[in-house]
């Protein structure tokens, strides 16, 4: 063995995790200092830092960087996921100011946890090395675990955490082992050699098992069928807040893996799996999709509905190339903005009984809350796809990138699956807008940052839906040089 | 000299044994422990392929993994206290308020 | 000219944003932004219309809206004289609209919501129709869906107005989703949506694919204009308030079905079955909702038969090639059916809001203005020689004729008829025969004010000139059919002769059978109210329940969806798969050690199902 050589260290490219991880860090200082602080400076310092680490992405958009023999790599790729994981940050801050303090749940360890969650996302979209996509993956998920049982009073809560943690562990176990089995295969765990390793001997029956048992923990984490059973629970029972953060930054996170894994370890010899990605794509929107249609619970009519949108992002790794890929990170984008959105609206409106979560609480909310009830009603319609919102645009390359790549069929089945879609999306609608109130809940009017959070939603969502073009390049740009 | 297979197999039945005991247990300690023992055959793997492939990054990566699973055990703990303090019970099949 | 065209959907997109964001500031003031936007339009319509060059397509781009790769679709205007000529329908009716609305919704709590829907709904008609490529063409077509969908649902506290207006949402989504499938094709086929692309490359189409996108785009044309079998929806979206049902639901956005038609010709016509099925389509609809016309009680309910069946004249029309003839029907249509629905309104306002037929009679007296344009428009609408519909039906008529399908002439006819029958039938009732409401009722009887009868005194002009200054048949086609010769060649001939003097003659005497037939029925002799609309045979309750199509559909799609849906969230993914999980689950503990119970808590069931996961993944992949 040879004499461990400590790498230089060039800590450029960790800038936008280090800088979330030092907000975390004070917001656990602070909680220390005297009493008399406001609390809300809690909650303006991790914002502090996800602002922070957008601009520190920002700054260095176009000069990637690598760190530590390659383990961190930022180049544009990771970059286009930490816009989006700190966008979806800071919204998950800024609602949460407000929701914290209604529910009694307000804490520097809550701030901490979704600043160490972001910083775990951040790192696994950089990560350029296995060790680093678990470590990450992990960081990210242990923070997640602890803030979906934040209400520890509430059974619901308790429930989701610990459904979701067991599960969660069970998954990365999973990965856990078929990073090893890759490791052994190819004798390192930097995805560039295993590319090398791969391209030499694509049959080998370590790597075909790896590979196996890594999109078995990727499979979790962005939750495809048949790995989606944990979705409607967990969205259901953690906190809003919470949730918004799981069904955006983590999910975005995993996939921003999960492409970038395949796409760089498997570039000198593609192997067809075609058929396996179609397959789960179609199963994916379809349950998903059907699923949701029962659903009277708003939360998990989401989370079904996120299950369906994870299946209409895989029909563009299905098409594959920078347009597919490209498509898919636009979706995200898109997603991100519309179904961040879609959750802060709840917690806005959650109080009066416990929560307003059941579709008929919303009954006659446009007489009441106009303001709040469009604003539903527009990231509503983004999620169906009703152009010119954000929806209909990532619908639209996504499809757009299979039909180009010759599946047909398989743009058909998306195309049948969002009509489906927007029978239950619309009857959120119809009960805003056409029913009369039935009982008392009140819609709290947003705070001032809750309706920071969600204009700045809006204006993306429109924004995106009606001049996507540069950021659609942006994704393409990208991601090209990954598949080179 | 004990082969690189031996401790494969080894490594695959310690994590049959986990994959079992989370798939029969019903208490959620009962479930952790499984997964922790799914964890823990990966690590044989981990340290075996760094020996016979003569790369020490395998045994880092194995001390990294060691680590990340005692933080797992602590907040799954953490989580089965704050549930038993509820509900009285860690029974993973009485968890099921959330459902359909 | 360029920003002249943008200036078009520009007044009414400022107008709706005003009433949006400051709807509550501005509240019953909100029509003077609204009235203003819809005049700043027009006058820009005008303008556009008067320097369209004849033989020449204009295409302005405002910004690059969709790139990918070597694909690139813009924000593009397309303007030729059928633009122009669809752009004066919309806004110039639209307009008139607007000004009646000041009048119709006087009292409506939700005023500045209503015209901010309205401008929002005429913004998207102009973009609709001046989108130079599909891609836009179908935003804007979900556009005005939507803008629908939110008008019938105005009034969303009666529980009818909303239950149609997510009806008339999703029977359209079907006909979309057949229309967005249409345009991916031609994208994959072609490689480009602009419209001069691929109406030039058209012609090396493969006819089975042209054949396949030209059925598709006319699904997506059935649902935005109801016609046969997603006709459903329009019947019940008249629960909208009146001047909508007359602005979207009979003068422009169900008319947009026929004018997209009209606009890819090129690839229809490289698909004779395509064009043959938008033409049985249409003679099947204008027939089907014609004989449904017939005995309906709710005056608003006949009108909206009656557009159904006009929309199936004009796609029929356009099914013969004869797209002229399709769209003149389509602007003569779009002043009477306005006028009608408008004169419908006047006699629901002074009704304290009584739409019921066999409630009215005897408005004739009480409601002069509103009773002479409204018999104009019915007249028009009946076909009398001389008004507008008389001129634009016959030209569909002449083509059928002329090109050899005298079975679907014939059938035609005898829509005409029906037609004349139950416009007679409408106006007699509402007007001319004895009153049948309550005393107290007649006793509030008032004419509209002039905000509302002057855009009737209009609509009634343009329906008696249109007729003779646009649509006299020459050697050479129509004057209408002159203008929109550079879009639309004509074919020279076939007019004159005996044929057209037949045609004429048959016209003329279907108008007057029907008017006559009516007459005896409902005015010969006093009528009581409930004799009318009341099923005496089998037949007539087949026709007051409009086919049964809708209960049809209830059973026969809706019902089961839902079941299905419920049961696969509640059987399937709780007893069938995890039946399956716990099979599997058993297969498993048999292999470990024997362990006779799984021990099923729901967690572990999750856990089972990712492990049947992964063991189909790890299948596949070692069987590559």
């Amino acid at each position: 063995m040879d004499a461990i050589v400590l790498p230089a260290v060039v800590l450029g490219p960790l800038l936008p995790a280090l800088i979330v991880l030092a907000a975390a860090a004070l917001v656990l200082g602070l909680d220390l200092g005297p009493r008399a602080l406001p609390r809300e400076l809690l909650a303006v310092t991790a914002l502090a830092g996800m602002i922070g680490a957008l601009l520190a992405t920002l700054a260095r958009w176009g000069a990637p960087g690598r760190a530590f023999r390659d383990m961190v790599v930022l180049d544009n790729y990771a970059l286009f996921f930490n816009v989006i994981i700190c966008y979806s940050g800071a919204l998950i801050v800024l609602l949460s100011m407000d929701y914290l303090r209604r529910t009694g749940s307000d804490s520097a360890e809550y701030y901490a946890l979704v600043l160490f969650a972001t910083a775990g996302m951040m790192l696994l979209a950089a990560a350029g090395d296995l060790v680093v996509v678990f470590l990450a993956l992990e960081l990210m998920s242990l923070s997640l675990y602890v803030l979906a049982g934040l209400f520890k009073r509430e059974l619901a809560s308790g429930e989701a955490a610990m459904k979701y943690f067991l599960l969660g562990a069970f998954a990365s176990s999973f990965l856990l082992y078929g990073i090893a089995l890759v490791y052994g295969a190819a004798g390192t765990t930097n995805l560039d050699r295993i590319a090398a390793a791969m391209a030499a001997r694509p049959r080998d029956p370590l790597f075909v098992v790896g590979y196996g048992l890594l999109l078995v923990g990727f499979g979790f984490k962005i939750s495809s069928v048949p790995f989606h059973m944990w979705v409607p629970d967990v969205y259901q029972g953690a906190p809003t807040s919470v949730t918004a953060l799981i069904a955006t930054g983590s999910k975005a996170a995993a996939f921003a893996a999960l492409i970038r894994v395949l796409a760089v370890t498997l570039r000198g010899v593609p192997p067809d799996w075609t058929p396996l990605f179609w397959a789960v794509a179609v199963v994916t929107m379809t349950v998903g999709n059907v699923v949701a249609i029962a659903q009277s619970n708003l939360k998990r009519m989401l989370a079904y509905s996120s299950i369906a949108h994870v299946g209409y992002m895989l029909v563009g790794l299905v098409a594959g190339g920078a347009g597919g890929t490209g498509a898919v990170l636009f979706y995200l984008l898109t997603y991100t903005f519309t179904t961040a959105g879609a959750f802060g609206v709840i917690t806005l409106c959650e109080r009066a009984r416990g929560e307003a979560v059941e579709v008929g609480d919303y009954a006659g909310l446009a007489r009441r809350h106009p303001m709040l009830a469009a604003a539903l009603g527009i990231f509503l319609l983004s999620l169906i796809g009703i152009p010119p919102l954000a929806g209909f645009v990532g619908k639209f390359y996504v499809f757009g990138a299979a039909v180009r790549a010759g599946y047909v069929w398989l743009a058909v089945i998306g195309l049948l699956n969002s009509a489906m879609a927007a029978y239950y999306y619309l009857r959120v609608v119809v009960y805003m807008y056409m029913r009369e109130p039935e009982g008392a809940v009140t819609a709290y009017a947003p705070s001032f940052a809750g309706g920071v959070a969600l204009t700045v939603a809006l204006l993306a969502i429109v924004l995106l839906g009606v001049m996507p073009a540069p950021f659609v390049d942006l994704a393409q740009a990208a991601v090209a040089p990954l598949l080179r | 000299m004990i082969g690189l297979p031996a401790y494969l197999i080894l490594g695959a039945l310690v994590f049959s044994i986990g994959l079992f005991g989370v798939l029969t247990r019903r208490n959620a300690v009962g479930i952790l422990l499984g997964i922790e023992l799914m964890l823990n055959a990966v690590n044989i793997n981990l340290v075996a392929f760094a020996r016979f492939n003569g790369d020490v990054a395998g045994l880092v990566f194995t001390l990294f993994t060691i680590s990340i699973t005692v933080a797992e055990v602590a907040v799954g703990l953490a989580i089965v206290i704050a549930i038993f303090r509820v509900r009285r019970t860690v029974e993973a099949d009485r968890l099921d308020l959330l459902r359909g | 000219m360029s920003t002249t065209v943008w200036l078009i959907p520009a007044f009414p997109l400022v107008g709706a944003l005003l009433n949006i964001f400051f709807g509550g500031v501005i509240g019953r003031r909100a029509h003077w932004i609204a009235v203003p936007a819809l005049a700043g339009s027009f006058l820009a319509s005008c303008v556009l219309f008067a320097n369209v060059v004849p033989g020449e397509t204009l295409t302005t781009t405002l910004f690059a809206w969709v790139v990918a790769g070597d694909f690139e679709t813009s924000v593009v205007a397309y303007i030729d004289p059928l633009t122009a000529v669809m752009l004066l329908v919309v806004t110039g009716v639209g307009a008139l609209i607007h000004l009646y609305s000041v009048g119709y919704m006087h009292d409506d709590p939700g005023y500045a919501r209503y015209f901010a829907y309205m401008n929002l709904f005429v913004f998207s008609m102009t973009m609709l129709v001046l989108a130079g490529n599909f891609l836009l063409l179908y935003v804007f077509w979900e556009a005005v869906g939507l803008c629908s969908y939110l008008l019938i649902g105005f009034w969303y506290t009666r529980p009818a107005a909303a239950q149609a207006g997510k009806k008339a949402f999703i029977v359209n989504r079907v006909g979309d989703f057949g229309f967005g499938l249409g345009i991916m094709w031609i994208w994959s086929a072609m490689g480009t949506l602009d419209y001069d692309r691929v109406f030039k490359g058209a012609a090396e189409l493969p006819p089975a694919t042209a054949t396949g996108i030209a059925l598709l785009l006319f699904m997506g044309a059935c649902g935005k204009s109801a016609q046969l079998p997603l006709h459903t929806w329009l019947p019940d979206a008249m629960e909208g308030p009146t001047p909508v049902s007359a602005l979207i639901h009979a003068a422009t956005m169900v008319t947009a079905g026929v004018y997209m038609v009209a606009r890819s010709r090129a690839l229809f016509e490289r698909s004779p079955v395509a064009l043959e099925v938008v033409a049985w389509v249409g003679v099947a609809t204008a027939l089907f909702a014609a004989t449904i016309a017939l005995i309906q009680t709710d005056i608003k309910r006949v009108l909206a038969y009656s557009t159904v069946s006009q929309l199936g004249y004009m796609f029929t029309a356009v099914g013969l090639g004869a797209y002229a003839a399709g769209i003149f029907h389509l602007v003569t249509h779009a002043f009477f059916k306005a006028l009608l629905f408008l004169g419908a309104g006047s006699v629901i306002h002074g009704l304290g809001g009584e739409q019921d037929l066999r409630k009215m009679g005897g408005l004739s007296s009480r409601m002069v203005t509103t009773t002479i344009t409204t018999t104009i428009g019915a007249l028009g609408l009946a076909g009398l020689p001389g008004l507008a519909g008389f001129f634009s039906k016959d030209e569909i008529l002449a083509a059928a004729f002329v090109t050899g399908r005298r079975g679907i002439w014939a059938l035609l006819l005898l829509g005409a008829f029906f037609t004349a029958f139950y416009t007679a039938r409408m106006l007699f009732l509402a007007f001319y025969s004895g009153p049948r409401m309550t005393r107290e009722a007649a006793h509030h009887v008032h004419e509209a004010p002039g905000v509302m009868t002057l855009p009737l005194a209009v609509l009634a002009v343009l329906t008696v000139i249109s007729g003779v200054a646009l649509g006299i048949p020459s050697e050479h086609g129509t004057r209408f059919a002159r203008f929109l010769a550079p879009v639309f060649p004509v074919h020279d001939g076939g007019h004159g002769g005996f044929a057209a003097l037949l045609v004429l003659v048959m016209a003329v005497l279907v108008f007057t059978a029907g008017i006559a037939l009516a007459w005896v029925v409902y005015m010969a002799a006093p009528i009581r109210a409930d004799a009318i609309g009341r099923p005496k045979t089998v037949v007539h309750a087949l026709l007051l329940n409009a086919y049964y199509v809708d209960p049809l559909y209830d059973r026969v799609i809706v019902r089961p969806l839902l079941a299905l849906s419920e049961f696969l969230a509640r059987v399937f993914d709780l007893r069938l798969i995890d039946g399956l999980v716990n099979a599997l689950g058993r297969s498993v503990v048999v292999w470990a050690a024997g362990i006779r119970h799984l021990q099923t808590g729901y967690t572990v069931n999750y856990a089972l199902t990712m492990l049947a996961g992964a063991v189909a993944i790890l299948a596949f992949l070692l069987s590559r």
